[in-house]
């Protein structure tokens, strides 16, 4: 069934963008990430314009967080006080990041910068977390009956300005949550995505939260943060197109609900090493883009 | 030389040719309403040639007709290697080209149509797109990629002509088509010289829940992306309620 959509101006098989909507809502229920590193390719190869997928996949992103994030709060496993110091950073994150995006564009290499920044980002953070997992599989498989882990004592631990993060059974310091929510929240405007891919690794490995809330923790502010950059689009670029974003939440919102049931049925280390080699593919395909000579050296358009 | 004169004096006498062979045309539309399951569309481009005098039958009569769409001033961008990696390196902004240019014609263009008479016409899309700028690899890549999109396209031998009075043609219109008025011109020609022409217009717009939300998102933007995480609120919330009742 072939769609018009009426900001975008293509025509597109309903269905398609159904699928991806539910194919992303599964990864973003599972993770915790918004999906925005992949449904704004998957849009690219089906022939929207690169400016509308990436607002839209935005408005996509609030959706399906919603949706997760309801699951979770159902379970307790959200940690909305550390959602709210994140959200806090996030918001001034965003307002900077949108500086950076505007001087960029106006110097005509905003595309080269957002793809520089898949290919880094994800590329450094699926490889450590790779690395990581792997370590932590082997580790529990050396030693099956395993000592106590000991509380670990990060330099978060020594920064002032002491919190309780009770859902997280944290005491730490406010600043390192507002400095990750700040950076993500800058890279995400850039980048044109929630940020959650960055949030779930930085969540674990910098704050040191127990993978159990980090999810839901990140979909919570993944929700404002990506709503602010919803507003921001369709406020001064008019690139949002809510018929897409429509078929694509109604997959999206299907996806998340069975991604979350998913996850919480998979070991937290499958679920790391799955993200990480999902996040490692993306990288690789952008990579190779930039590397490998274009069949065609022309473009039209923005 | 001798060439360019006997073109002019072409010119000069065409209202004197124009009189004996005339062409009266139709679209089947002339209005194309982009609505939500809009997936291109086919216009049918017919007509007859009015004479008062016997046809002529020393030299074959051809017709080639040509839908033009809405002109934009585009940028075209070009890649080149540096450090390694491919980067758009330059930008070019070019004049007002059309978004759509089909020509239509009863026999292959080269047989029918003389460099000159396609000059002063502007038929063919080398001579309709930018002629000035003809060599420059920015206006070559801008005719490459429409034609790559079926944007640009050339359908010669697609006019039929029977009788050498009634012509018919079909134009397909995209789905990809921009909004905004398409002429549509109708070219008689005999011994490589255009006798008559006739122009009309199409008009594509969009309708209904299309023409509303493209509205809404360039008038009202901040109403227009409120109701954009209105929906996305309530389908989020939605989804996650009816799953609960679906597992209760």
């Amino acid at each position: 069934m072939q769609i018009f959509l009426p900001i975008a101006e293509v025509s597109v098989n309903a269905f398609t963008l159904l699928g991806i909507g539910g194919m992303v809502g599964v990864l973003s229920g599972m993770f915790g990430v918004g999906g925005g590193f992949l449904i704004t390719p998957l849009l690219f190869f089906v022939g929207i314009p690169p400016a509308v997928a990436v607002a839209t996949s935005a408005n996509q992103i609030v959706a399906s967080s919603v949706s997760g994030v309801l699951a979770h709060l159902k379970r307790k496993t959200v940690d909305l006080k550390m959602g709210m110091v994140l959200l806090a950073g996030g918001l001034v994150g965003s307002a900077i990041g949108i500086q950076i995006f505007n001087i960029l564009k106006a110097m005509g290499q905003v595309d080269l910068l957002v793809t520089l920044c898949y290919v880094v980002f994800l590329g450094i953070i699926g490889f450590l977390m790779l690395i990581e997992s792997l370590r932590a599989i082997k580790r529990a498989r050396g030693r099956p009956a395993g000592r106590p882990e000991r509380k670990k004592h990060l330099w978060v631990h020594t920064l002032p300005f002491k919190m309780k993060f009770r859902a997280s059974g944290l005491y730490i310091s406010a600043i390192p949550p507002i400095a990750v929510g700040v950076f993500v929240g800058m890279l995400g405007a850039v980048m044109g995505v929630g940020g959650g891919f960055i949030m779930v690794p930085a969540m674990i490995y910098i704050l040191g939260m127990p993978t159990k809330v980090v999810i839901g923790t990140s979909l919570f502010q993944i929700i404002f943060t990506a709503g602010f950059t919803t507003m921001l689009h369709a406020y001064t670029n008019h690139t949002v197109d809510v018929l897409l974003a429509f078929l694509l939440l109604f997959g999206g919102v299907i996806g998340a609900q069975v991604g979350t049931q998913i996850g919480l049925r998979l070991k937290a280390e499958q679920l790391r090493i799955m993200l990480a080699l999902l996040v490692l593919l993306v990288c690789l395909k952008l990579g190779v883009d930039l590397l490998i000579t274009p069949k065609e050296l022309y473009s039209l358009g923005v | 030389m001798m060439r360019r004169l006997i073109a002019l004096l072409a010119f000069f006498f065409l209202p004197l040719n124009a009189q004996a062979e005339q062409v009266v045309a139709a679209l089947s539309q002339t209005r194309v309403s982009v609505n939500a399951n809009f997936d291109g569309s086919e216009i049918l481009v017919f007509g007859a040639i009015k004479r008062e005098a016997a046809i002529p039958e020393n030299s074959p009569l051809d017709v080639i007709i040509t839908v033009s769409g809405p002109e934009h001033v585009e940028t075209i961008r070009r890649k080149d290697r540096r450090f390694g990696i491919w980067i758009n390196v330059e930008a070019q902004v070019i004049g007002h080209t059309p978004t759509f240019y089909t020509v239509a014609s009863t026999r292959a263009l080269h047989d029918i149509l003389p460099p000159l008479t396609d000059s002063l016409w502007k038929i063919t899309a080398d001579k309709r797109i930018l002629p000035g700028m003809r060599g420059l690899p920015a206006r070559e890549a801008l005719i490459r990629l429409r034609e790559n999109d079926d944007l640009y396209r050339t359908r010669e031998g697609e006019v039929s002509l029977i009788e050498d009075t009634l012509f018919d043609t079909s134009i397909a219109l995209p789905s990809n088509i921009v909004e905004g008025t398409y002429t549509t011109r109708i070219f008689l020609i005999r011994d490589g010289e255009v006798i008559d022409s006739y122009g009309t217009s199409i008009n594509v717009q969009k309708v209904g829940i299309e023409r509303w939300l493209y509205n809404l998102a360039y008038q009202n933007a901040l109403i227009y992306g409120v109701m954009a995480l209105a929906i996305a609120g309530i389908f989020g919330w939605g989804a996650s309620q009816v799953f609960r009742l679906i597992r209760r």
